[in-house]
């Protein structure tokens, strides 16, 4: 995988330090490093992507090489410490993997972490498949000590979820760094912050020009048109050019590797000569506009089509097919689309059912829903969501999340609702990790501010979404050691929230007296409610149940829980024996006592 | 002509396709030759619609993803998850899905109707072979839930699909299973394989 590569290049660099938060495409570089320490390479999960940052800092303060790694959204929280620290710069080697999600297909947005290098000043690489990553790792550490700067690195979800055959070099021993140097340089300050500036700008064109003899931005081929790429998009322009054939007229090709600091001189030699360019790239259009503006700095007749003129798609993945169309429109090649199974003339199409991911089956976040919503039948209230498996309790027949923003916003999007609504009881659900993340702050906020908002902890004692990973609450670390755990509702307390009671939502009539409770307690300001209740991924499964079709007589089990083991065959409700994993949620629902616990699978067949 | 083979494996978040995509890259790569793949990693993994393209070949191989008809093999672990992917598999490839349709969670009584043999009879009329694995009779032959992977991984390497033998595909089970896993494993892969060429 593209990101274990990512993860045995950054050893194979001898990296001292990794750090980094979890987050879809970028989870697993961090615990292949884990899994293959070879010995003295400290790995942590940071509690948010600021911190991974920091800590990262200071061990390049230190001379060790540092790698973080976080998902596209990650950035925004790490911008903080990004931006500063690209004025002060590092000793040891740091290189920050931002893994962008064209789609999107796990993510909040579509932003390009290319954009974000133009706007902090960083050199950024932009690799196109496993094996570039790979090799690609060491050439940006080095560039990182040469410069003594921070370094993007900037794969897409198809190069870290892509899977090649990658010769692995031998694994560098991490050289023991020099120490940390006490000097001025570690003191951002105003006239050091414009003295930084200053050297950053006079060192990019530098970079550009390092860049232009970089093995892996590429330019090949002759003739008056032209085709820009990079990334993943670059394989998908090679399909399109094959596919189209023969019939292709001459033309160049760039390869861009190393988005900023841009290329130019190899920019100015691939434009030489052209009539029009046509760019192919995710997600912003980054190498166009530099081609544009190196166009019209050196007064080169030369178009440059893309994503400004139309010519490919402004939003949402590239795929082979969509660049095909889109070279086929700028080449002037005939396209004729290939046949495939799809279309059966003969025959009534029947299409598949909608299918969208869903909270598992045995999931506790359906059974904390659940108590909630039915607690509040009678009462207006509004259900604030935040980042994790427990979004996807928005889709009906749940329909339990009204908002959700970006990692830790459900508590303090809450707040802001009540002073507008005081007379609506707000309601901020956020997961354990969550919690820890980003969530915090704003509980404070509310406490300090007197703004009763219900506090709603979703603890399954995992990070589920993006694959189990541990964090403060779980007790374990990514190095193999047992910490202590952080109770959340010592936290909580230790914050100044009143009313904080725990329990476990798969207890449904006891967890909606506890929400009363809860939202009663907000006379006197915050209230916090934590369900406990272990995510089935780490948890054994329980009995299994079946439906007594004689004491079945209505259909609240399809219609309330939204369980993916529960459907209706041929008029009768029926539990998924492979599925189910024995929560008791719906024999505690079901009003005419038709859910029946039997002995596990294995004996009851 | 060299040898290449496009796998599209289209099913449902959970249903073991990432190990089905990592066991043919195994047996590919034993084989010395190249490979791509592409999996869907993240939110759709609960229970939502997943597809993985796998190529292989002699010779290399620029994208992992595929286009609409490049495929030669369809293998779907659900009847209307291959249905949905058709559009991937070239005229006259090969379909191999489990016969077990997986209901979507319904948001209303009246949307729960779905039926897998709709979904069967618009693979047999679509101008591919198609094969149709009994994959609860086979998990149930091995006593295990968790082997349907591999079981249709079997029925494509007995119909010669997938460019692969058994024994290849048996070798990249003990490299990549878990070694407690590995003979129930082994057994689906047969078990699922003789099935092929039993009298239907």
């Amino acid at each position: 995988m593209g990101n274990e590569a990512i993860g045995l290049g950054a050893i194979a660099a001898g990296v001292g330090v990794v750090t980094g938060y979890p987050g879809t495409p970028s989870s697993e570089i961090l615990p292949t490093i884990a899994q293959r320490n070879p010995g003295g390479i400290h790995v942590e999960w940071s509690t948010n992507e600021k911190v991974a940052l920091e800590v990262a800092a200071g061990a390049a303060y230190a001379g060790a090489r540092t790698l973080v790694t976080m998902k596209q959204v990650g950035l925004n929280v790490a911008s903080d410490p990004l931006m500063s620290l690209a004025y002060v710069g590092v000793k040891g080697g740091m290189v920050i993997v931002v893994a962008d999600d064209p789609g999107p297909i796990s993510s909040q947005t579509e932003q390009d972490t290319r954009t974000f290098g133009l706007f902090s000043k960083l050199p950024v690489f932009d690799p196109a498949s496993p094996e570039e990553a790979y090799a690609m790792i060491g050439d940006a550490f080095a560039l990182s000590e040469r410069y003594g700067t921070p370094v993007l690195f900037r794969p897409t979800t198809r190069v870290c979820h892509g899977n090649a055959p990658v010769e692995v070099g031998e694994s560098g021993a991490p050289s023991a760094p020099e120490g940390f140097v006490k000097d001025p340089k570690w003191v951002i300050f105003p006239r050091l912050a414009y003295q930084s500036h200053l050297r950053i700008e006079q060192r990019l064109p530098q970079i550009a020009e390092e860049f232009s003899d970089y093995r892996f931005n590429r330019l090949s081929g002759s003739g008056r048109l032209g085709i820009a790429t990079q990334g993943i998009s670059g394989a998908y322009v090679a399909e399109a050019l094959a596919a189209l054939g023969d019939a292709v007229p001459e033309h160049k090709l760039l390869r861009v590797a190393t988005p900023h600091p841009f290329p130019r001189r190899m920019g100015l030699e691939f434009l030489e000569g052209l009539d029009q360019v046509l760019v192919v790239e995710e997600l912003d259009p980054v190498i166009e506009r530099e081609l544009q503006r190196l166009a019209g700095e050196c007064h080169i007749p030369v178009n440059v089509l893309g994503k400004g003129s139309g010519h490919v798609q402004q939003a949402g993945e590239n795929s082979v097919e969509s660049v095909t169309q889109a070279l086929a429109g700028f080449l002037r090649v005939e396209c004729t689309p290939a046949a495939t199974c799809a279309a059966a003339p003969d025959i009534q199409v029947a299409e598949p059912p909608v299918r969208p991911p869903v909270l598992c089956a045995g999931c506790p976040h359906r059974a904390s829903f659940l108590a909630v919503k039915e607690a509040m039948r009678k009462r207006k209230a509004v259900f604030g969501g935040d980042i994790g498996c427990y979004t996807l309790g928005n889709a009906k027949p749940l329909d339990m999340v009204d908002t959700c923003l970006c990692m830790g916003a459900s508590v303090t999007v809450a707040q802001g609702l009540h002073v507008v609504e005081p007379d609506k009881v707000h309601f901020a659900f956020i997961g354990d990790s969550t919690f820890f993340h980003t969530g915090i702050p704003g509980v404070i906020n509310a406490v300090y501010n007197q703004t009763p908002i219900v506090l709603v902890v979703l603890d399954n004692s995992t990070t589920a979404m993006t694959g189990l990973q541990p964090h403060p609450g779980t007790g374990e670390t990514m190095m193999g050691t047992i910490a202590s755990k952080i109770d959340i509702a010592t936290v909580l307390r230790g914050l100044g929230v009143q009313h904080i009671e725990s329990c476990d939502p798969l207890q449904h009539e006891a967890s909606k007296e506890a929400v009363l409770r809860a939202v009663e307690a907000t006379a006197n300001g915050v209230s916090a409610l934590i369900f406990e209740a272990p995510c089935i991924h780490v948890a054994p499964s329980g009995p299994r149940y079946v439906i007594n079709e004689e004491a079945c007589r209505c259909n609240l089990c399809v219609t309330r829980l939204g369980c993916p083991a529960i459907s209706r065959v041929d008029g009768q409700m029926r539990i998924d024996d492979d599925l189910c994993y024995g929560c008791d949620l719906c024999a505690q629902m079901c009003p005419f006592d038709a859910i029946e616990r039997i002995a596990p699978m294995e004996e009851g067949r | 002509m060299s040898l290449r083979t496009n796998i599209i494996i289209a099913g449902v978040g959970g249903q073991g396709t990432v190990l089905a995509s990592k066991l043919v890259a195994r047996a590919a790569m034993d084989a010395g030759l190249q490979v791509r793949t592409s999996e869907t990693i993240g939110m759709a993994q609960r229970g939502g619609s997943v597809v993985s393209h796998l190529r292989v070949s002699e010779t290399p191989i620029a994208s992992p993803l595929m286009a609409p008809g490049m495929a030669d093999v369809l293998i779907g672990f659900e009847p209307g998850e291959a249905v949905r992917s058709l559009g991937y598999l070239r005229p006259g490839g090969t379909i191999v899905t489990n016969a077990h349709p997986v209901a979507p969670v319904a948001a209303s009584p009246a949307s729960a109707i779905y039926s897998g043999q709709s979904m069967l009879e618009r693979l047999d009329g679509c101008g591919a072979r198609l094969a149709i694995v009994d994959g609860d009779a086979i998990c149930a032959e091995v006593g295990s839930t968790k082997v349907l992977n591999v079981a249709l991984l079997g029925a494509a390497a007995a119909l010669g699909a997938l460019g692969f033998t058994l024994e290849q595909l048996e070798n990249a089970i003990r490299e990549s299973v878990r070694a407690r896993f590995v003979d129930l494993n082994i057994q689906a892969l047969h078990a699922s394989a003789r099935s092929m060429s039993a009298p239907a």
